[in-house]
């Protein structure tokens, strides 16, 4: 099999994680992005172990290998993405990160297109929880 | 030390597959199969990041974790292939749709599903898709792999080489998956106790809380309370 067929398909499938990252909204939609990209680069590591183990007699088969670590290390890290999506959700009332402007520079506390209208009443609970975290 | 045998070999094994006479125009089987697989996940994959239905975008991602597992078959990494069944369609989806449901997702279309930069993330996806398929098609113009004989990623030498080279490494992801458990048990913990201290404050706060300013001010301080104990207890 020609190799430009994997590393194209590859290369495709990561620009559309890189498109879902980007563009989305909710922050379970980016975290399915994220995966996109990493399966992107796991088919990349099976090809080109594919090739080399032949190519090179590469007998570690260090690709394979390292798709197993890269999928074990997704898995972790869905599940503390969607501990800390789920926390913040429940802070907040959203999981949309256009809204999670607390850290950005630039910006006033409350962003003035995402949530001006709740201004007022957001602040105080806001500070709240700014003095628990650093409790 | 595989980096020099990699040099070595690369250049005559390079030179003897360029030299059969192989190309785009006649392709074989295992190729037509993994353009239309390949299709078909590249296909799912845009779905997954553009439909406005949350839950539909996990089911067509799906589809493309499962197309990627086919894709794996073809290049004969059976062992992963099933791994990527077991961890990715059987448990990293249910995980997401288990999210979409706790974060209450609508199940209609959401049309705030994708943010005001769409088209300058779009402008970059398909920058960065020319650039890395031009780069990537040009540096393996002539290169092929070769999938004949043995299967190179069986349970059998995948678990060999697993357990004889990369043994520490193995040891070491299981302290970070253990590691990486403890973590979410605390976050979602630590969450549950805020929330039970402040649960009238959560109810009133996606809709404006300005009802009851004194309320809200007053119930998550609570917390504050408790978290050092908390803090303490998981040290």
């Amino acid at each position: 099999m020609h190799l430009a067929y994997p590393a194209v398909l590859s290369a495709l499938l990561f620009c559309t994680g890189l498109y879902g990252v980007l563009a989305r909204r909710n922050a379970i939609l980016v975290l399915m992005s994220v995966e996109l990209m990493l399966n992107a680069v796991n088919l990349n590591l099976v090809a080109f172990d594919a090739w080399l183990s032949r190519a090179a007699l590469d007998t570690l088969h260090s690709g394979q290998a390292l798709t197993l670590f890269t999928i074990a290390i997704a898995a972790a890290e869905i599940g503390i993405g969607l501990a800390i999506v789920l926390a913040v959700y429940r802070n907040r009332g959203t999981a949309h990160i256009d809204k999670l402007r607390d850290t950005a520079e630039g910006h006033e506390p409350d962003g003035p297109g995402g949530d001006a209208h709740g201004s007022d009443a957001s602040a105080i609970p806001a500070a709240g929880e700014k003095a628990e975290a650093t409790a | 030390m595989t980096l020099a045998a990699t040099a070595a070999g690369l250049v005559p094994g390079t030179a003897h597959l360029a030299a059969e006479s192989r190309g785009f125009l006649s392709p074989t089987g295992v190729e037509i199969a993994f353009l239309l697989v390949g299709l078909v996940t590249l296909g799912a994959a845009v779905v997954t990041v553009t439909t406005r239905q949350l839950v539909h975008a996990a089911l067509w991602l799906v589809v493309a974790l499962g197309g990627l597992a086919v894709e794996y078959l073809l290049l004969t990494a059976e062992f992963i292939a099933w791994v990527q069944v077991l961890i990715y369609v059987g448990s990293v989806v249910v995980l997401l749709l288990f999210g979409l449901m706790l974060t209450r997702a609508p199940i209609g279309p959401s049309p705030d599903a994708d943010s005001g930069n769409r088209w300058a993330a779009l402008a970059v996806a398909v920058a960065s898709a020319a650039a890395l398929v031009w780069v990537v098609v040009d540096a393996f113009r002539a290169t092929w792999m070769d999938l004949e004989g043995a299967p190179s990623g069986t349970t059998e030498v995948t678990g060999a080489s697993l357990f004889q080279h990369w043994v520490l490494p193995f040891e070491a992801l299981s302290v970070l998956l253990l590691a990486a458990l403890v973590g979410a048990i605390v976050l979602s913990r630590k969450a549950k106790a805020a929330s039970r201290a402040g649960a009238g404050a959560r109810e009133g706060a996606p809709s404006p809380a300005g009802a009851s300013p004194a309320g809200t001010a007053g119930e998550p301080t609570q917390p504050d309370t408790e978290s050092p104990a908390d803090k303490e207890g998981d040290r």
